[in-house]
């Protein structure tokens, strides 16, 4: 059995209309540190995924399993990194980790390892010189950066990002992809990111699950990622095997599931 | 904004160059003999748009020489039709000069006591302060939490809405017979009036403040497993009290306005009843200052609440 199992879930909403297949059999296995992308048109039921697997969204069949055990409510050991940052806008960037802090290790740790445990993922994310600023004071990368930190300093079994850097420049959008690498070599996390950047899929991953159109999206097919990690942006643009990828993924979006209307 | 990332600095040095040469053909075209008196002035490194340095002593002079002058002319423009007024109109209505030499009078003994209806004017503001506060706070303490069971709950929300809706642009004074009768008192009374004309703000910001939560922050709660005690300390006040604040300055403001209306009606110390009073006894310089006074009272109640906005509020902070 794998780590992470999504296993045949479907996904039903109840409209005026009768009832709405969001998704149809997705079945993904997920191995213990494995960074995985999912991507898709937009609409293709992407975060409705993700949303299972983070228990904000109950599946109409099928399920999750983390370690074996059934995922049917949300919780600290699925720490999701939002869009939109989410961040708490009266608490300042410390006091936006800490909050997970002491949420999650307030009976294991003590004040000051909380206190040492917050720093320490503000540094990861390289944040520790906006302790005291609110995220009205801060740049769109640097509250995402705060998000990152916040997910990670709940010690997830998995970690979710939902479109992470969808809404930052294309700048802003690398130095994080590069933050998130680092990251990833370092903590050797179990990832699931949910994204619309066949670059981004392509560089960061392990394996890239496509996903077909929606209505009853499901799994359309999955890319290993052979690249050896590290891995350089620069380098990679002229890799013929990177690009091989990154052809199989626009192949697949673009001929394979070309968006009905596209918009 | 914070501080800069690496990544805005670089944007900000790729941006550098071709921004400068755009400006300086433009400078070159509408401003050719003051570039070339720069030119003879300056160090030649950047001769073509290097400004004389703006004393910021006189940008400050100008600032408040505007803040003073423009207000200062609408002043005069009221004073004058005020006098316009006392000449061609009728000469009840004191001249500036008369109305100030009775608010000298009148502020010259604002705390003096002659019987419980003859009182300084300081004394007819504090009582109406003391009828408004506790009518603002009943109104504040009811309305904060109907407002948020409202937001809170879809079926509170419709039960209550009509009925809010419907009163909510009743004039206060509809309310005093009903307070009257009620309370057999002035004072209840009054209290009551202020209560139920300021809690509608109250309550309708509330609930639109707890509406308006994102629904990520209630993720975040979720994800964080926090308890119901939990998400209403640390996500739902936090994330509504700009708009309860925002409710209880409209709140405050009406009822200031309100109280004067109805100790008209009621009688008893307060500024209301005073105008009414001078009215009666046609002193109308008296009145002006009564008006005046209770324009900056207003000002000052406004303030107060500016300031706890500024204070609690995380968007102003």
């Amino acid at each position: 059995m794998s780590y992470l199992n999504i296993s045949n879930v479907d996904v039903v909403f109840p409209t005026a209309n009768g009832a709405y297949i969001a998704l149809r059999e997705v079945h993904l296995e997920i191995e213990q540190g494995e960074f995985i992308a999912i991507i898709g048109h937009s609409g293709c039921g992407k975060s409705t995924v993700l949303n299972v697997v983070a228990g904000l969204l109950e599946a109409t069949r099928g399920g999750v399993l983390l370690e074996n055990k059934e995922v049917n409510s949300p919780g600290p050991d699925r720490a999701v990194v939002f869009q939109n940052h989410s961040l708490l806008p009266w608490l300042t960037v410390y006091e936006n980790v800490r909050i997970a802090v002491d949420k999650v290790f307030g009976k294991s740790k003590s004040k000051a390892e909380r206190h040492d445990w917050t720093l320490h993922n503000l540094k990861l994310v390289h944040m520790e010189h906006a302790l005291d600023k609110r995220p009205g004071e801060i740049s769109g990368g640097m509250k995402q950066r705060v998000g990152i930190a916040r997910a990670l300093a709940m010690q997830p079994k998995v970690l979710l990002m939902d479109e992470p850097f969808g809404a930052l420049d294309a700048l802003t959008r690398a130095h994080l992809q590069e933050s998130v690498m680092e990251i990833q070599a370092a903590l050797n996390n179990t990832v699931l990111m949910i994204t619309h950047d066949v670059d981004e899929a392509v560089l960061l991953s392990d394996r890239i699950v496509m996903m077909t159109n929606g209505p009853a999206a499901t799994v359309g097919e999955i890319l290993k990622v052979d690249l050896p990690r590290p891995r350089n942006r620069l380098e990679l643009a002229d890799d013929p095997t990177y690009n091989h990828y990154r052809a199989e993924v626009l192949r697949f979006l673009y001929e394979r599931q070309r968006r009905p209307e596209a918009a | 904004m914070g501080e800069e990332t690496e990544m805005s600095k670089i944007i900000a040095l790729a941006l550098a160059p071709p921004v400068v040469a755009e400006i300086a053909p433009v400078a070159e075209v509408h401003q050719p003999v003051r570039v070339a008196a720069n030119t003879e002035r300056q160090p030649p490194a950047s001769p073509a748009y290097s400004f004389p340095p703006v004393s910021k002593v006189r940008l400050r002079a100008a600032a408040i020489i505007r803040a003073m002058v423009l207000p200062g002319a609408v002043f005069l423009l009221v004073l004058a039709v005020w006098m316009l007024v006392n000449a061609k109109i009728t000469s009840d209505i004191p001249t500036p000069a008369a109305t100030w030499a009775r608010a000298l009078e009148i502020f010259g003994q604002p705390f003096y006591v002659a019987g419980p209806n003859d009182m300084g004017i300081g004394w007819q503001v504090l009582y109406s302060l003391g009828r408004v506060m506790a009518g603002f706070a009943l109104a504040v303490a009811v309305g904060i939490p109907v407002g948020f069971l409202m937001g809170a709950s879809r079926d509170v929300h419709q039960a209550c809405y009509p009925l809010v809706q419907i009163l909510r642009p009743v004039s206060p004074l509809a309310w005093l017979p009903i307070g009257l009768l009620v309370f057999q008192a002035k004072d209840p009374s009054a209290i009551f009036v202020i209560f139920i004309t300021s809690i509608w703000p109250v309550i309708v910001n509330t609930s639109a403040g707890v509406q308006a939560i994102p629904q990520d922050y209630l993720n975040v709660a979720r994800v964080l497993r926090l308890g119901k005690l939990e998400i209403t300390r640390r996500i739902l006040i936090p994330a509504t009290l700009p708009h309860i604040l925002t409710g209880m300055r409209l709140s405050l403001s009406v009822a200031w306005m309100v109280i004067v209306a109805a100790e008209m009606l009621t009688g008893g110390v307060g500024i209301g009843f005073y105008v009414w009073d001078e009215w009666n006894n046609l002193n109308v310089a008296s009145i002006i200052v009564a008006i005046g006074l209770i324009g900056l009272v207003g000002i000052v109640l406004e303030s107060l609440m500016n300031l706890a906005q500024r204070h609690f509020d995380y968007n102003r902070r």
